[in-house]
């Protein structure tokens, strides 16, 4: 059970860096006022990157309900921030952004945090075999 | 509009998340292969719950598309996880996960990891 959380975990960070850093991509890409006209979603689906990043949110959405359906939420919360060291780390390669001083202290202080809660039990309500039972299927 | 945008993403993501963990956990595990996302779509459409996350999810999810159009991809990413801490404390309140001292010790690294990231 913890191995195929961590193949998850690792799908679920795969999925949404890539989508972000498409959807950050392709939104820079076209012209449309998204925070004032609805319609400008629209527009902005027909970019190819936003389709893309669009495409892989869903999946990672998809990815990250198999993931709570195996660990705690205050268990896949800071495991998932591992994500945020990602899309600093591919906002400076790709899209040339500063990551300062500060920054990489955070990163640090994440990956620290996400060993420590990685090493605690991953679900601490009811045993999943307990759940089952009732279960409509 | 940063800030008004920022503040949508965040109380959507809280109760969606909080909704999307107690009906998975109830779900029972689930996985992501071809018939496991199939199941995984029969859940979202079965759950009353699940739906109204999905809603708050798309609520979270357009105002941050919006931000990322004004503020750099690593301010609004790390500061959307404003919600970070308020969910884990939920979590515990609501859901009644057992956050034990290493658990809190950890996610408030995290937090405090995520703040001086969205410096």
């Amino acid at each position: 059970m913890r191995a195929r959380t961590y193949l998850l975990l690792l799908l679920f960070l795969g999925l949404r860096a890539v989508g972000n850093l498409s959807l950050g991509f392709g939104t820079r890409h076209t012209s449309a006022a998204l925070s004032i006209n609805p319609l400008g979603y629209l527009a902005a689906m027909l970019d190819p990157f936003v389709a893309a990043g669009v495409a892989m949110l869903i999946l990672a959405l998809f990815t990250r309900l198999a993931l709570l359906s195996l660990a705690d939420l205050s268990f896949v919360l800071p495991m998932t921030a591992v994500g945020y060291v990602i899309a600093a780390v591919l906002g400076r390669v790709v899209l040339h952004e500063q990551v300062s001083a500060a920054r990489w202290l955070g990163i640090l202080l994440i990956f620290g945090g996400a060993a420590l809660v990685g090493s605690t039990a991953q679900s601490t309500t009811k045993s999943p075999a307990v759940q089952s039972v009732g279960q409509s299927e | 509009m940063t800030w008004l945008l920022l503040s949508i993403t965040i109380v959507a993501t809280v109760v969606s998340d909080l909704l999307q963990s107690y009906e998975m956990k109830r779900a029972g595990a689930q996985s992501v292969d071809a018939r496991g996302l199939g199941r995984l779509a029969g859940e979202i459409a079965r759950r009353r719950y699940l739906i109204l996350s999905i809603v708050c999810l798309a609520f979270s999810f357009f105002a941050f598309m919006a931000l990322l159009q004004t503020a750099p991809l690593s301010f609004a990413v790390p500061a959307s996880a404003g919600s970070f801490v308020l969910e884990t404390a939920l979590a515990k309140l609501l859901l009644k996960e057992r956050i034990g001292p290493r658990r809190a010790a950890g996610s408030f690294l995290v937090a405090a990891g995520i703040v001086l990231l969205a410096r």
